[in-house]
């Protein structure tokens, strides 16, 4: 599903990525751990095509994205659905035209998105409160309609940059149990995270990434010596 | 079709949002466009009288006294074809100067209609060998009698098309500069609105809108900006020139021996050329201010 074939990313001298293998599969739940600075946010933003890799290649589904041409950008990260710590919704539209927005951005009739908006709502849990502005709803909620914003499209990848952070412990962990749901539907995710709790309870695949280069990549828990 | 619709939707709801900064480009590109429709119109003019001039001059006219008879007028036609150079010479008489001025004027003779007499004089109309002749040709009229003024000069049709020429030049100097900050203030407009929703672009562009999606609607806020700023500038042109044909055509023709560009003319050209301008001025500016927004 994705691929990373010997990347490197460099700003200037600075080595954000250095010569990265990584392959995850369709259908999994992986978890990119490493310290502030350590290369993960320039992974994702390789993934996207927000930058350009300096060296080696890289696949998402049957592209490879380090050779599209820029008018096949937009239509790769339809692909791919995002999550955010901050959630960035757009705090003049309701829970409902956050998500129709999405829709809109793909051409998507009005038919189409007065079915599939609610359906995708309700999926998320918050198929009550479609009437409100972001500001109305609690931070956990915020990131609910985050992730539906993000799966509307049905994209085959859900990438979730720290979607845990700005959330208290209780919230984080009926986030995660809908990421796990997304997950059990088919959907690929690739989570970047600091939450160790998390990581060591959830028991899925976790790629620890310093200095730029994968240091461990294993099922189980954040750090090896807690490994089984 | 809906993404036209989504797009004018939301350049309208932009323009509505950001309404002073909308109406300050819309009047700075309409002062823009009075200044271009004042020299349009003073071109257009000018080149007509240059036109009107350079036919006029092409012979030498001979514009005879009024107490001069039809009689006496052929006798001195007569004498003036035995003159070295003198190739043809032909007599008109109040009457024939007349009908060839309005001929001459097509469309605009009916400002003649208005004249109260006939103003022009009998003429006699020589046509020389070469023009390089007729300075001699006119020393030898010299002695005549009966004759009110000679006209011939070539060098004043040289000077005609000089002045024109810096006319034209000095007119497209400025109309340039005027078009350069026109394009800048809606950029400047249009760049409020685009960081008003940089955020919401940048979303779009994560959730995988193309560039055309995004630059769409800005676009077209550009582009009606463009175009109300040229209609009304259409209007306030077309209406002045109106107005102003009528007050001044008559004593327009008295003054310079030319009639005025018609009024139909003016309007037409002014609304094409107006309006292309406003819808490229408009594009161009917000086209201008997306560049640093869609590189991401």
């Amino acid at each position: 599903m994705i691929e990373f074939q010997n990347v490197t990313k460099k700003y200037g001298n600075n080595v954000a990525v250095e010569n990265l293998d990584l392959k995850i599969e369709k259908g999994e739940f992986v978890f990119l751990v490493g310290p502030s600075g350590a290369g993960k946010s320039t992974c994702i933003k390789l993934l996207m095509k927000e930058i350009e890799a300096d060296e080696g290649k890289i696949f998402v589904g049957d592209r490879e994205v380090t050779d599209l041409p820029n008018r096949l950008v937009p239509a790769h990260r339809r692909n791919i659905g995002i999550v955010f710590q901050d959630f960035r919704l757009l705090p003049k539209k309701t829970v409902y035209e956050n998500v129709a927005f999405a829709m809109n951005i793909v051409h998507a009739s009005g038919k189409e998105i007065r079915k599939q908006v609610p359906q995708v709502l309700s999926l998320v849990g918050i198929n009550t409160k479609a009437e409100m502005y972001p500001h109305q709803l609690s931070a956990g909620e915020q990131q609910r309609v985050a992730i539906a914003r993000a799966i509307v499209n049905n994209p085959s990848v859900l990438i979730a940059d720290e979607p845990t952070g700005n959330l208290d412990p209780d919230t984080a962990w009926e986030i995660m149990d809908l990421l796990t749901t997304i997950n059990e539907k088919g959907t690929t995710i690739v989570m970047v995270t600091h939450a160790k709790d998390i990581v060591d309870r959830m028991g899925k695949r976790v790629v620890a990434i310093e200095h730029g280069k994968i240091v461990r990549d294993a099922e189980g828990a954040y750090r090896e010596d807690e490994s089984n | 079709m809906r993404a036209i619709s989504y797009t004018v939707k939301q350049a309208f709801s932009q323009i509505v949002r950001n309404k002073n900064m909308s109406t300050a480009s819309v009047f700075a590109i309409t002062a823009m466009m009075l200044i271009l429709g004042m020299f349009f119109t003073i071109m257009v003019n000018v080149n007509l009288m240059a036109e009107n001039a350079q036919e006029q001059f092409d012979t030498i006219q001979v514009y005879l006294a009024e107490d001069v008879t039809d009689q006496q007028g052929i006798e001195m036609t007569a004498m003036i074809k035995n003159i070295e150079h003198v190739k043809d010479a032909v007599y008109l008489t109040k009457d024939d100067a007349m009908e060839m001025m309005k001929e001459r004027w097509g469309e605009n003779a009916y400002l003649l209609d208005g004249l109260s007499g006939n103003p022009f004089p009998a003429t006699i109309e020589i046509t020389s060998d070469d023009l390089q002749y007729e300075q001699e040709i006119a020393a030898e009229l010299d002695d005549m009698e009966g004759i009110e003024q000679i006209k011939f000069y070539q060098e004043v049709i040289d000077k005609i098309l000089t002045i024109t020429g810096y006319i034209e030049k000095g007119a497209l100097a400025l109309i340039t500069v005027l078009i350069i900050v026109s394009i800048i203030v809606v950029s400047n407009t249009i760049k409020l609105t685009v960081h008003a929703r940089e955020k919401e672009i940048q979303i779009m562009k994560y959730v995988g809108a193309t560039n055309w999606f995004v630059r769409g609607p800005f676009l077209v806020e550009g582009i009606i900006i463009g175009f109300i700023a040229s209609v009304i500038a259409a209007a306030i042109v077309g209406f002045a020139y109106y107005k102003f044909v009528d007050i001044f055509a008559a004593k327009f023709l008295i003054l310079f021996s030319s009639g005025m560009v018609p009024y139909e003319f003016i309007i037409n050209n002014i609304v094409i050329i107006f309006v292309a301008l406003g819808v490229c001025i408009g594009s161009l500016g917000s086209i201008l201010s997306m560049r640093r927004f869609l590189h991401a």
